[in-house]
């Protein structure tokens, strides 16, 4: 017999989040509110990412590395919810690893897009992920594999992703040319980044930057003071 | 700046839209695409025209519900006419703003509506102005609205610098526009464009297929 409903203790009731004086992050989900950004250039690839995860209005994390391997010469960057992209990227390199042993080569940055597309669309209801999969293979040399949230795979010369992409997609289309070499990318994923982060409230923080080319993976950071600076108005 | 919002939930005739006004050095450029929509799925206008003259040196760009802009701005006009009859002179950059904010300040619950005010005064010279959609009015150098503005922040920031020439000033919004119409599928069709300046009006309409394009077209 159940209790009436007036009787009914009530648990787990929440203090409302638009009350001011409570913080909401506590019933927020940790998110990667953010900008990624990849680029292809002749001999390999440039990856880019702010360093902010928020959880709400609280920055649970503001020098996160956004830039994951998934293996020696592939880098996924992942963007929105931090438990989804992680769990997926350590599916993919459990997948990814496996699979290169059994064929006894580097894997294909194709490949691990595929395996990226393939966890993102059969479990599309369930997550919220948005990924950019990067990386340097001898069949196609730099490549760059957008899978956006819903499970699509499309590759592209340049490719920007996160909350903070919006603000971006002008200042990318008019300043990418194709054949750009290695430095002018690093440069144009900075400036890029800088500008989303300084317009996105999810994103901010350092910018991580990477090269994967066959000589390897370098990676670098630049901090807040030494981002290129724009005319402020 | 205040966030974007997409005009996706206005009831009705949409400008789901790209406007923009910047100061060159001796005036102000102000400019839109010319694409009206319903609920972002139907085209209801091709060459709609978003830039309104209110007054012989000040005109302005709405975006948001087409209904609301039109009453806002018919109504704004006939105040800075009576306005400018009464102080025998031709009102300011200034005056035109406050009055469209007041209007949006006080209607705030029934209007769904932002504009860009742009203009040439004795006083001032070229300024530009922004009424948001609660009613708050600031000044600014170079400002975007509408929802394709959310694709050319960065262009923007990166792009603009003070006291360019006219003609810098011209192609950085043709860019700016051609770029938003290029990202927004709300906004879209032709670029016009008004300079402002001291000794009169110019404006320029630049074709869709007159556009600037990039690198993926």
């Amino acid at each position: 017999m159940a209790l009436a409903p007036p009787l009914m203790p009530v648990f787990g009731r929440k203090i409302s989040s638009k009350n001011d004086m409570v913080p909401n992050w506590s019933s927020q989900e940790v998110s990667t509110g953010t900008t990624i950004m990849a680029v292809e250039y002749d001999g390999g690839v440039v990856i880019g990412a702010d360093s902010r995860t928020t959880t709400g209005a609280y920055i649970a994390n503001r020098v996160t590395d956004k830039l994951t391997p998934i293996h020696d010469r592939i880098f996924c960057c992942r963007s929105g919810s931090a438990a989804d992209t992680q769990a997926i990227a350590d599916v993919v390199t459990y997948q990814l690893g496996f699979h290169s042993i059994e064929l006894d080569e580097p894997p294909l940055v194709e490949t691990a897009a595929n395996l990226f597309r393939a966890s993102c669309y059969r479990y599309r209801e369930e997550l919220t992920a948005g990924i950019l999969v990067a990386g340097w293979d001898r069949r196609k040399g730099g490549q760059v594999y957008s899978v956006p949230v819903g499970g699509m795979l499309v590759r592209q010369p340049v490719s920007v992703g996160g909350s903070g992409s919006s603000y971006v997609y002008g200042f990318m289309d008019s300043n990418y040319k194709p054949g750009l070499s290695k430095d002018q990318c690093l440069e144009l994923a900075a400036a890029a980044l800088s500008l989303a982060m300084e317009r996105d409230g999810s994103s901010g923080g350092v910018v991580r930057l990477a090269t994967i080319s066959e000589e390897g993976v370098e990676r670098r950071v630049i901090l807040g003071n030494q981002l290129p600076k724009f005319s402020t108005h | 700046m205040e966030r974007h919002y997409t005009d996706s939930h206005v009831k009705g005739v949409s400008t789901g839209t790209t406007i923009l006004a910047a100061i060159f050095d001796g005036g102000v450029v102000i400019g839109s695409d010319s694409r009206a929509s319903i609920g972002g799925e139907y085209v209801s206008s091709k060459t709609i025209n978003k830039v309104i003259q209110v007054h012989d040196r000040i005109f302005c760009c709405m975006a948001g519900s087409l209904a609301d802009a039109q009453a806002v701005t018919k109504a704004a006009k006939f105040h800075l006419s009576f306005h400018s009859v009464q102080m025998e002179s031709p009102p300011l950059v200034i005056a035109a703003a406050s009055i469209l904010k007041e209007l949006c300040y006080k209607n705030k619950e029934e209007l769904q509506a932002g504009f860009l005010t742009a203009g040439w005064d004795k006083k001032k010279g070229p300024q530009v102005y922004v009424v948001s959609l609660g009613g708050m009015l600031i000044s600014q150098p170079v400002t975007i609205g509408g929802s394709g503005s959310t694709y050319i922040y960065g262009y923007v920031d990166a792009k603009y610098k003070p006291n360019m020439t006219r003609e810098e000033c011209l192609e950085f919004a043709t860019n700016a526009l051609a770029l938003a119409m290029g990202r927004d599928n709300v906004s879209g069709g032709v670029a016009h464009l008004v300079v402002i300046t001291e000794t009169g009006v110019e404006h320029v309409v630049v074709p869709g297929d007159k556009l600037p394009r990039f690198h993926d077209e």
